[in-house]
């Protein structure tokens, strides 16, 4: 490949644009947050300082009045972003899921009574409930079986990477991966799939696995389950290792066995750790798209929500019914967001 | 959090960075305009006076092709002094809409769906060709494909390059080994089946997975039947709505499609069973075909690029493709392509001129003279198609006897066309019942 400079001038412009803009933006950013402090906190100095001789006190009004407007200064992005990229939209998406495919039409609910009359949404319904269900549950326990017995062992740093390098991996990248895993050819072909080659050394005929439903669901689970393992790993050897070492002594002296410190003091001491990992996985999987995506595209009945939100909306030119998927999507959510606010409050009052 | 020590050393290197990126956006080059007096600018006699001005073009050509594309029109804009400022994108389909919803639109496309065309047309987006452009097109191309392009009666724009999809992808060294022959009907083709099949080859390789548009090459079969067993007012009507997805007709040429697509002893050579053709990449499902594992593949003729550099596509070489056959003779030679339509979102003099010298049978020379293209231009010289592929292409496609009908799936609204019409036909390759998947298809229709 030769690679002209002078042709690629546009492109390598707009680069240098790109990086001017983040430097400027960025740096501007970080300078603020540098000087202002620094500057409001040596004027309060001054003047304290100005005012302690004197004897008379600094008025408690005027002083809060500035500081909420300094407050609501380094507040404003966030709300102006919050704004623009998630109240907005939300309500966007509210309004489009009320109108026809190329939302020129009110249509009332019928998005939502399409959603519900075809006859692929039990499949959809269903698949989405057994990602939910099944991804949270058994990568938390992996993660947490794993976090445990390499708790204090030789090379524990070197076996924790190791289940930890998938979550470097991006979820079609790992899709491609996957798919390579469970690749299919006939019996009188060399097997090219990790699992066919296995399977066939037991003795078996090589299968389609990713065209059998409803194995092929449970093999794409596989798929997010060995991504999110490392992360609940993490997350949850760490908290283990925060649980103080007086407390597993005192257990010891008790003369506890390896079975009942983890029930009983390992577990409970990890259990904020253990909400949060189990919440994260669970919403990450609700709005799970790329590895269906990339492995079956939804066909073979392994469709979930939000792939099919992805198609109407995008592919199809179905807005309103896409919409009307991913309100749908947002009203599943909800729940397990606020029972992971409530819990983050009950932690924080303890 | 101190990052930058001195603030002042992040404003210095701002401020070089933007002087540097300032001296790079200035080293655009003024064109020079037209020499429209030397010979071979005589032909471009008709598109002269509008030197000095600028069309931009917007496409989803890219790479290679696309450098093609610009050598094609170079000779014009040096003649014409009209410069032409190309941009090819991966994303076209979906970029277009937003830059002609900003306000943004490039002055020509190359739309390769009909039905999208047509969307842009109905919006009041396009502006109809030339009285010129339109004249051009009609000396040059047959009526079945300006059809495509004209929206409520009036013509937005010609066609620019075709595809032929009525191919079968087969080795004449295997047919000469063999003995068989090319076979003229599809009686003649079941029956070439049958021996292939009893010979110990498979006869078929089939694949349609292609990422999220899978299941396309099967709709692809199922149009090349349909129009094989009924008229082509028939596929018209289907591919309008104007009769339901699932009418009997459509339903029968499922079925036909199906005693080759679901037999199990015809399918599916190199890969296993008829159910390994939803897995199959359809990139990779004919090249079983130079092991010698099956022995036909219905593919369109762009799957040329498929075979590997070292086996020769030719008539008497590794592998070359047939016309597939018609079914019923009185329906004549069915020809299911795909093509790029050029329509004009401005009405300025140049822009014309430019759409009309796209439609010309000097454009269509000039570009197949640098290899590589299909036009259904009846102008097009078969003296300066070389690639034996593109020729046979362009001899069906300027045939009389041809009757051309674009793929039915780039016309239908994109939630049938690009949605569950491929999906459904996943399921039917998986087993689904040809009714119920046809049935799907139609309830699926948006109101």
């Amino acid at each position: 490949m030769n690679f002209d400079f002078a042709d690629e001038a546009p492109k390598l412009a707009m680069l240098l644009y790109g990086v001017v803009a983040f430097v400027v933006v960025v740096g501007g950013l970080l300078l603020l947050l540098d000087v202002v402090p620094t500057r409001l906190a040596r004027r309060r100095q001054a003047r304290l300082a100005a005012t302690v001789p004197a004897g008379t006190p600094l008025g408690p009004g005027r002083r809060r009045s500035r500081e909420g407007l300094f407050a609501l200064f380094f507040l404003l992005p966030t709300v102006l972003m919050l704004g623009v990229g998630l109240v907005i939209p939300a309500i966007r998406t509210l309004v489009l899921s009320l109108k026809n495919g190329d939302s020129t039409q009110w249509v009332g609910l019928r998005n939502y009574g399409w959603m519900v009359d075809r006859p692929e949404i039990v499949d959809i319904l269903r698949n989405t409930a057994l990602w939910v269900l099944l991804v949270p549950l058994l990568a938390t326990s992996v993660g947490l079986i794993y976090a445990v017995l390499v708790d204090r062992a030789r090379l524990e740093a070197l076996a924790k990477s190791l289940i930890f390098l998938p979550m470097a991996i991006s979820f079609v990248g790992a899709g491609i991966i996957w798919k390579f895993v469970y690749a299919f050819r006939p019996a009188e072909a060399d097997q090219i799939g990790l699992l066919n080659q296995i399977w066939v050394w037991l003795g078996g005929e090589p299968q389609q696995w990713l065209a059998n439903p409803p194995l092929n669901t449970l093999l794409l689970i596989v798929v997010m389950i060995w991504i999110q393992a490392g992360f609940a790993m993490v997350v949850l050897s760490a908290a283990i290792k925060a649980i103080p070492t007086d407390m597993i002594e005192a257990a010891r002296l008790d003369g506890v066995n390896a079975w009942q410190q983890f029930w009983r003091i390992t577990l409970p001491g990890i259990r904020p750790a253990l909400v949060v990992v189990v919440v994260t996985i669970s919403i990450a999987t609700l709005k799970l798209f790329d590895i269906v995506r990339t492995m079956t595209n939804g066909n073979f009945d392994t469709n979930v929500i939000a792939t099919e939100m992805y198609n109407q909306a995008f592919r199809y030119g179905q807005t309103g019914q896409g919409s009307a998927l991913a309100v749908v999507l947002f009203i599943l959510v909800i729940p397990i967001v606020i029972y992971q606010v409530r819990s983050l409050r009950r932690q924080r009052e303890v | 959090m101190a990052v930058f020590v001195r603030p002042r050393k992040a404003f210095v290197l701002a401020g070089v960075l933007s002087l540097a990126v300032g001296a790079t956006a200035c080293g655009s080059d003024d064109g020079d305009s037209g020499r429209a007096d030397s010979p071979e600018c005589a032909v471009y006699e008709q598109y002269q006076g509008n030197s000095d001005t600028e069309v931009s073009i917007y496409a989803s050509i890219r790479d290679a092709e696309a450098d093609l594309l610009e050598q094609s029109w170079e000779q014009f804009a040096d003649c014409t002094g009209i410069e032409i400022d190309y941009e090819g994108s991966g994303e076209f389909e979906a970029q277009l809409q937003v830059r002609v919803d900003g306000g943004n639109a490039p002055d020509i496309a190359f739309i390769p769906q009909p039905g999208l065309l047509n969307r842009f047309a109905q919006a009041g987006k396009l502006k109809p060709a030339s009285a010129e452009t339109k004249a051009m097109a009609e000396e040059n191309y047959a009526a079945d494909w300006l059809q495509y392009s004209t929206v409520n009666g009036e013509f937005y724009g010609a066609p620019l390059g075709s595809n032929v999809k009525s191919f079968v992808w087969y080795s004449p060294k295997m047919f000469q080994e063999q003995g068989w022959s090319v076979p003229t009907s599809w009686d003649d083709l079941i029956k070439l089946s049958d021996r292939a099949a009893a010979d110990g080859i498979t006869p078929w390789c089939v694949g349609i997975e292609s990422g999220d548009a899978t299941g396309w090459p099967a709709t692809d079969w199922i149009e090349d039947v349909l129009l094989r067993t009924q008229t082509p007012e028939v596929y018209d009507q289907w591919t309008t709505h104007a009769i339901p997805f699932n009418d009997q007709r459509v339903v029968d040429a499922v079925d036909r499609a199906g005693t080759i697509l679901r037999n199990d002893t015809y399918v599916n050579g190199g890969y296993g069973g008829v159910k390994s053709i939803a897995t199959t990449s359809f990139q990779e499902a004919g090249l079983p075909i130079l092991q010698g594992e099956c022995a036909l593949h219905r593919q369109a003729s762009f799957y040329a690029n498929q075979w590997p550099e070292e086996s020769e596509v030719a008539e008497d070489g590794d592998i070359f493709a047939f016309y597939f056959p018609p079914i019923d003779p009185a329906k004549g030679n069915p020809v299911l392509g795909g093509g790029e339509f050029t329509v004009a979102f401005d009405d300025r003099p140049e822009v014309q001129a430019v759409q009309t010298y796209l439609a010309s049978g000097e454009y269509a020379n000039s570009r197949a003279k640098l290899g590589n293209w299909v036009s259904a231009n009846t102008k097009l010289d078969l003296a300066n198609v070389t690639n034996p592929i593109d020729r046979l292409s362009v001899e069906l496609l300027q045939d009389e006897r041809t009757v051309f009908r674009f793929d039915g799936s780039d016309l239908m609204p994109a939630a049938v066309g690009a949605g569950t019409f491929w999906k459904e036909m996943v399921s039917w390759i998986s087993g689904k019942d040809t009714a119920a998947a046809l049935a799907a298809i139609e309830s699926s229709w948006p109101s």
